[in-house]
């Protein structure tokens, strides 16, 4: 676990950059444009990073010690299978989480 | 009279903004939950919640605490979750630009997904508010929103530390994260994005320190922008 004084860095330094974020355009930048590669790129940044986060934990899960676990794999999956049909974050939520605790009890 | 119509605008925002506590009041008691799982204090989830408010960028820092990730890595990865918020500033400028420097600063704080969308959506369906009617539009939506997400990540904070660790919450929060990919992949741009962005995170676990994650962060935000140019695709 992260120590204390490390714990409010973090916290802090988020909350400096993540109003930071918020703030540069609207109270300093005014309406100039952004270059349109930016935007662009700006765009794919929350798509790109989550997957990017969760990919390694579904196939090699902390708590298995790093070993593919069947049980986090089918729950990975239907989870990511009814937020892609339904658009609906708490449906795939809340199925994924049936998965899951269904089959830990299970095997 | 100019108050008046301001003090209309807010309570028309407080009601198209209400609906959105189903999402925020679920989502923030989890955070509050997985927190205080992590060994988070209470004041110490609450800072997250008060500070950041930021929901996917909070549960992105969460995540690499638990992985003991260094604090340089944790807080890049986290903020460029929220990088999308520079986009909403630019976005919003030309509605809350005029207004003063102070009341820009309180838009700014309290600009997340849910009143960012509500509120343009508002501004251009009605084109003819003054500056201080869309204000007060924004902080009437803003009020069914934050607050909430403030009380919500208590209630999970003083829940989590009531429910034994061994309980084995530790696929709730990739659990969490997949949920929100799904809707995200509206355009074959956001597929590949997210496509390429998995590959290079597998490829280049192996990396110290999570550095991989930024790799695989910018080699996904590329490949989007790139899948954009190339189909001709606008999201």
């Amino acid at each position: 676990m992260t120590d204390t004084t490390e714990l409010w860095t973090i916290i802090i330094a988020l909350g400096v950059g993540s109003f930071g974020l918020r703030f540069t355009f609207l109270g300093l930048i005014g309406d100039r444009a952004m270059p349109e590669w930016l935007l662009r790129h700006l765009r794919y940044t929350a798509v790109a990073v989550i997957p990017a986060l969760v990919a390694p934990l579904v196939i090699w899960p902390t708590a298995t010690g790093g070993e593919p676990d069947a049980t986090r794999l089918a729950a990975a999956a239907a989870t990511f299978a009814v937020g892609y049909l339904t658009k609906n974050v708490f449906a795939a939520m809340g199925v994924g989480a049936a998965v899951l605790v269904s089959l830990s009890l299970l095997f | 009279m100019a108050a008046g119509t301001a003090m209309s605008s807010y309570w028309r925002g407080v009601r198209d903004g209400l609906p959105f506590i189903v999402v925020v009041a679920p989502f923030s008691m989890l955070f509050g939950v997985l927190a205080t799982e992590a060994g988070l204090a209470v004041h110490e989830t609450m800072g997250f919640s008060i500070v950041v408010i930021a929901g996917a960028s909070q549960f992105a820092a969460l995540q690499l605490i638990n992985e003991n990730a260094p604090t340089l890595v944790v807080i890049a990865s986290a903020l460029a979750v929220n990088l999308r918020m520079a986009m909403y500033s630019a976005s919003i400028t030309p509605h809350l630009g005029p207004l003063p420097l102070w009341k820009r600063g309180i838009a700014a704080y309290f600009l997340v997904d849910q009143t960012y969308a509500q509120s343009v959506l508002d501004y251009e369906r009605n084109p003819d508010q003054t500056t201080s009617e869309k204000f007060a539009y924004f902080l009437g939506v803003m009020t069914p929103i934050c607050p909430p997400w403030y009380l919500f990540t208590f209630l999970g904070a003083v829940l989590g530390e009531s429910i034994p660790p061994s309980l084995g919450l530790d696929f709730a929060l990739p659990i969490a994260f997949l949920a929100m990919v799904g809707p995200m992949l509206r355009t074959p741009a956001h597929r590949i994005a997210a496509l390429a962005a998995v590959v290079l995170a597998l490829a280049f676990a192996w990396l110290p320190y999570n550095i991989g994650l930024l790799v695989a962060g910018l080699g996904g935000m590329m490949a989007g922008a790139q899948a954009e140019v190339r189909l001709g695709t606008k999201p």
